[in-house]
Order: structure tokens, then sequence, then C-alpha cells
């Protein structure tokens, strides 16, 4: 019992998490004959509150007929709570010795959680920082139809070329952003 | 009682972006600059996995799905832009936040409020591309 308990607080290695997320692709397959993916639902979501008198045309269509989309993210927003709070991480994270060395020259604190306070926490230059990546995360995640989940997991895994593309792009811009953009971004805080 | 398998599979989703650590800003940052193998390793292993799932699903196990129809991998729609373009605008969004939408979602259960900020910014993203749909190239 208390080797189980140790085991639902601490972090998982890559080895567990990874086939277990792997394992969503036939497991929707399964269910339904769903395509594993969670960024559709930013699309449903505005399709519920959008009012008729605005009127984009991209949401205008019955979400009620993605219902298990949005019950699945409203599953996923409980486990977050479940993983997060109720059997929370009581160690600090355990990133290389590079990454922290990298996060103390850009000036990030470590703080006991596995955010980092300084753009998590209740501040408002922080929330407009991350509802201005949100933006992007929401324009291109739609634009290409699948985020980190749909494409880079199950469209690689079923093997489907417009995926891959979709994944270089990702990639592509990470890794333009993380280097040359977010380093220089803390000196607007401190 | 339609919906329960697709509630305890988002439930077990939610629960392994948090435990993978998948979630946190301070992996991904570690995965753009190659400082740690823990997020390739999810990455590859989670890929490896699915293939072999779909795989045993389509040639060997062969089952009807839950709601009794035969197993149909969703095509993904054609197209070259809007997914190379789509995910180069997503993946700035990435590197900055260190967030998916994956993580968005659980991350607003554990009751983060920068990750509820990104939720209001990608919803708003969303409306955006809604709108100006027709002028992109796809």
């Amino acid at each position: 019992m208390n080797t189980l308990l140790a085991w639902l607080h601490a972090p998982w290695p890559w080895y567990v998490s990874g086939p277990l997320i792997g394992a969503m692709v036939p497991l929707m397959l399964w269910i339904g004959n769903r395509s594993f993916g969670i960024s559709n639902n930013l699309r449903h979501l505005c399709a519920i509150v959008q009012p008729r008198a605005v009127g984009v045309d991209f949401f205008q269509y019955n979400w009620r007929e993605h219902s298990w989309s949005l019950v699945f993210a409203g599953g996923a927003v409980l486990g977050g709570f479940l993983a997060g709070v109720v059997f929370a991480n009581p160690q600090p994270i355990q990133l290389s010795i590079d990454a922290l060395t990298m996060f103390s020259y850009w000036n990030v604190p470590i703080g006991g959680g596995f955010l980092p306070p300084v753009l998590f926490d209740f501040n408002w230059l922080s929330l407009l920082v991350m509802f201005g990546g949100g933006i992007l995360v929401g324009f291109g995640t739609r634009y290409a139809s699948g985020c980190t989940s749909g494409h880079a997991i199950t469209g690689l895994s079923t093997l489907q070329p417009q995926s891959l593309l979709a994944v270089l792009g990702i990639f592509a811009g990470g890794l333009f952003s993380a280097h040359v953009i977010t380093p220089h971004l803390f000196s607007i805080f401190w | 009682m339609r919906f329960l398998p697709y509630f305890l599979a988002g439930l077990a989703f939610g629960f392994v972006m948090i435990k993978s650590e998948a979630a946190s800003w301070y992996r991904i940052m570690e995965m753009f600059y190659f400082q740690s193998f823990h997020m390739f390793g999810i990455m590859m292993s989670a890929i490896a996995t699915g293939l072999t799932g779909v795989i045993l699903l389509k040639r060997f196990w062969h089952p009807r799905t839950l709601e009794g129809e035969s197993i149909v991998i969703p095509q993904k729609a054609p197209g070259r832009y809007n997914y190379l373009l789509g995910g180069l605008i997503f993946g700035l969004g990435w590197g900055i936040i260190g967030l998916c939408p994956g993580p968005i979602f659980s991350l607003v259960g554990m009751g983060s409020i920068g990750a509820l900020a990104a939720l209001a910014g990608a919803l708003h993203g969303t409306w955006l591309y809604g709108l100006a749909k027709n002028r992109l190239p796809h």
C-alpha cells in the first residue's frame, strides 16, 4: 500500500509515461474510432460561446456531436487535479545539471513545484506573457489541425505524412523561440 | 454512460501529463536545448507504443469498437502549408510558455493561474484563426 502511494506521488520515468501516452492511440480507436488529440476542444469551446450574431462560420457547427471530446478534456482537467494536487510530488523536479545551470543563468529561480513561479504565479506581466504565448498556441494548433498529441503521437504512430510536416514545423518554431526569445524574456521581469 | 470511457481515458491522460512532467515548463526548455533524454524518451516510446498498438488492433486482434463498429483509422485532411505554418506558429508559442494544449488542460485542473491565462490566450488564438482562415494558405 505504501509503495503504491509513494509511486503515485513520485514523477514517472519516461519509459513508463511514454508508453502510457502512446497507448491512448489504440485506446481511443477501440473506444469509438476516435483520433487521440485534445486541441480540437479549443474550437468546440469557441463554438459553444460564440453568439449567433458574430457568425464566424468556422465555429458554426453542431458541437454537441463532439461531446465525447469535451468529456475527454474534462477528464484531463480532473486527472491534472489528481496528479498535481492529491498525489502531488513532494520533491523538487530532478532536472539535468545543464538545465539547472541554464536556468540560473537566465535568472529563473526554481521553486518547489515543476513550474517557474516567475511565469506561472499571479503577476500581470506573467499573465500577459502566458496569454500572448497562448494566442500563438491556439492559432497554430487550429491552423495545423492538431497539437503534440494529435500530430506527434497519433499522426506519426499512424504514419500520416501531414503530421510529419506539422511536427517539423512545431519543432522548428519551438527551437527558434526557446533559443532566440525565451532567454531574453526574463530581463523584463527583474 | 456512453461517455464514461472517454472520461476515464481523459483522466488517465491528464494524470500522465503531470506525472511525466511533460507539463513542466522546465522540461520543455530542457528538451529544446537537448539537455536531457527525458522528453525525447517520452515522445519516442509513445510513438513506438502507438504504432505497435495500432498494428495489433488492425492486424491481429481486430475487435469491434465499444460502439460496435469495425476499426477505421481517421485520416488527416490533405494539405501542406497549413500543417507546416500552423505547426511553426504553435511551436513559437510552445518554446515560450512551455505548454502545449494537453498540459494546459491538466494544469488548469491543478489550479495554475498561468495555465489559465494560457488557456484564455489559446481560445482567443483559436478564434482569430477561425476569423482569418479563408485568407491563409492551406
